[in-house]
């Protein structure tokens, strides 16, 4: 569905995104997992054609974006990172005019706007003003807009950033039914969970480059542990304890508010911790995540 | 987690039909023709709130200074220029209501597309383009300009203001002086920030146009150098053009008017599509 090679993207002397190669299937559920500023709207904005590439070559479709663009957006649907609906119009109305924009009749709109408020769980408010919406509502809207012309690719750009638990998990619960539908998914996240949960591929991006690429589980098990042992000691004292506990596990992280310890059996670790005589304030034994495998790739953290 | 719920029947749902295209039609609308179908509709959900300053002000204004200031001037020097002050008046207004229409939609709505709404970021989106956008918008102005200026021709007719068939090209007139702003306008809008601009647009050029291209008075009463600045504005141009039309005094030098409003319009048009491009395709 996209063919990427040596993909770049320049903003006056900036280098955006530096060279990246993907390409992405029929079905598949692609993700770009990286923290902010790390290329991956402006990459979204050359694949969905709103903005051109300054190198490399891009397929969407089978279609060269340059010269068809109309063509390639006829047939995909954009959740941009940030909402553009039209505030002093209904729930309903958003939807009619962006059908509009790709030609549909007026009644096949209505009845698949139906369908999709169902889908978004937004029905009982299809009269009601998009304005006083919360995040959530406004988001989940955004989404059934993209999807009003049954896209082959569905492009979200950060779909549940800023939002609470709750309503991350109902969109989540949508965006798994989608998949599940085999529509093609192409999602940028700089929550690891969102990544693990909803990505059947993914890369893993930083300063416009991709560090590692692969499935989550794969990602984990070539850059991290089995578990992590997380330790949180007083102000001060990271310093001092960190070079005795490099022997306990095959790597550490020595982070401002805490030791991470990378090791297969994180309960021994933390057994030998407390023989060493370490009081820590607190300790938790976890999986490893895709943060662990940003934080090995990176040196950093992906949400600051 | 399950796949289906919602609208979904068990085993799958009618949601996601691939390979049968929704959008396909025979007849295919214009892109561009799309861009202006959505103001259309945006504004027929909000028509109401821009009654008063785009039609009850001029009205007011004429049965104002045109009926009650004309009375008092047609008694003292017969009328302006062998015409009763009010038929003299009407058609000024007319282009000064052209002229704030197309410089108000392409001010804040150029910039709320861009910056608030992102109206021009959901149609780029779609399949529209960026040429799409902009030529979407312009031409949606000139469609609102043909509503305000079909209702107030109508309302000079019935002051009996109207004294010529030539009267029904004013209407296009009308449109082509909002249009010879909107588009000029428009391109600013798309380079600006913030909106701090658009109030010094008005203060300086917008309302001394108003007051001094010859909307209310003979640009002839002003002293000479401030004559040669009042020729040269669009505005006077606009309602030199209306106000033959509407007296049927149309010469040759109406098409020179007319001429002067289109290259307006052209100019305007192509700097527009390089800041909107500039500004849109990043
Ligand atoms: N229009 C632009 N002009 C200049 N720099 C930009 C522009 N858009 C993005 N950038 C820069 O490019 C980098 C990548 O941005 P972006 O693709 O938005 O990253 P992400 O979506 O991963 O947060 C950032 O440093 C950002 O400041
Ligand atoms: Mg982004």
């Amino acid at each position: 569905m996209v063919e990427a090679h040596g993909l770049v993207k320049r903003f006056g002397d900036f280098v955006a995104v530096d060279g990246v190669d993907f390409s992405i299937a029929r079905g598949e559920s692609f993700g770009f997992l990286g923290p902010n500023g790390a290329g991956k709207t402006s990459t979204m904005r050359m694949i969905s054609c709103i903005s051109p590439l300054s190198g490399g070559t891009l397929r969407v479709l089978g279609m060269d974006p340059l010269k068809d663009g109309a063509r390639i957006r006829a047939r995909m649907g954009l959740v941009p990172q940030e909402d553009s609906l039209d505030l002093e119009l209904t729930v309903l109305d958003n939807l009619m005019i962006y059908g509009r924009y790709f030609d549909m009749p007026k009644k096949v709109i209505r009845e698949r706007a139906e369908q999709l408020l169902d889908f978004a769980q937004l029905t009982e408010r299809a009269n009601d003003r998009v304005d006083p919406l919360s995040g959530g509502m406004k988001r989940r809207l955004t989404i059934a807009r993209a999807l009003i012309s049954d896209p082959d690719l569905l492009i979200l750009d950060e779909p549940t950033t800023g939002l609470d638990p709750q309503a991350r998990h109902l969109l989540w619960d949508r965006l798994y039914r989608l998949k599940q539908d085999g529509v093609t998914l192409v999602i940028t996240t700089h929550y690891m969970d969102e990544a693990e949960q909803l990505c059947d591929r993914l890369v893993v991006m930083d300063k416009g480059r991709f560090a590692a690429e692969g499935t989550p589980r794969q990602l984990i098990e070539a850059y991290a542990t089995k578990e992590v042992v997380e330790l949180r000691f007083a102000p001060g004292e990271h310093e001092d304890v960190a070079p005795s506990l490099v022997a306990l596990a095959e790597r550490q992280e020595v982070l401002p508010d805490r030791i991470l310890l990378y090791t297969d059996d994180g309960d021994a670790a933390l057994a030998e911790v407390a023989r060493m005589g370490h009081v820590a304030r607190s300790t938790l034994v976890r999986r490893s995540t895709l943060e662990d495998v940003f934080l090995r790739l990176t040196g950093r953290t992906l949400v600051d | 987690m399950t796949a289906v719920s919602g609208a979904g029947a068990p085993g799958g749902t009618t949601l996601f039909r691939h390979g049968e295209d929704v959008t396909a039609r025979r007849m295919a609308t214009p892109m561009w023709l799309r861009a202006a179908r959505y103001w259309g509709y945006q504004y027929k959900r909000t028509w109401r709130s821009s009654v008063v300053t785009s039609f009850l002000i001029p009205v007011l204004y004429l049965a104002a200074m045109g009926v009650a200031l004309g009375s008092l001037i047609d008694k003292h020097s017969h009328g302006v220029d062998g015409v009763t002050y009010v038929a003299y008046l009407a058609p000024g207004l007319l282009a000064g209501t052209c002229m704030q229409i197309g410089t108000n939609d392409a001010t804040y709505p150029v910039m709320g597309a861009i910056k608030w709404m992102r109206t021009y970021l959901a149609q780029l989106a779609a399949p529209l383009g960026v040429y799409d956008v902009l030529l979407g918008h312009l031409a949606w102005i000139a469609a609102r300009l043909a509503i305000v200026v079909s209702i107030y021709l109508a309302v000079m007719a019935a002051f009996g203001i109207v004294y010529s068939p030539w009267a029904l090209v004013a209407l296009p007139a009308g449109v082509l002086t909002g249009v010879a702003f909107a588009a000029p306008v428009a391109a600013f809008a798309a380079t600006q920030d913030k909106d701090s601009a658009f109030s010094t647009l008005y203060r300086f050029a917008i309302i001394p146009m108003f007051l001094f291209s010859g909307t209310f008075f003979p640009v002839s009463q002003l002293p000479e150098w401030l004559q040669v600045v009042a020729y040269a504005t669009p505005l006077y141009h606009g309602v030199t053009l209306c106000r033959d039309l509407t007296l049927g005094q149309v010469g040759w030098a109406d098409v020179g008017h007319a001429a002067y409003l289109c290259a307006l319009v052209a100019v305007g048009y192509a700097a527009a599509r390089r800041t909107f491009a500039r500004r849109l395709v990043v």
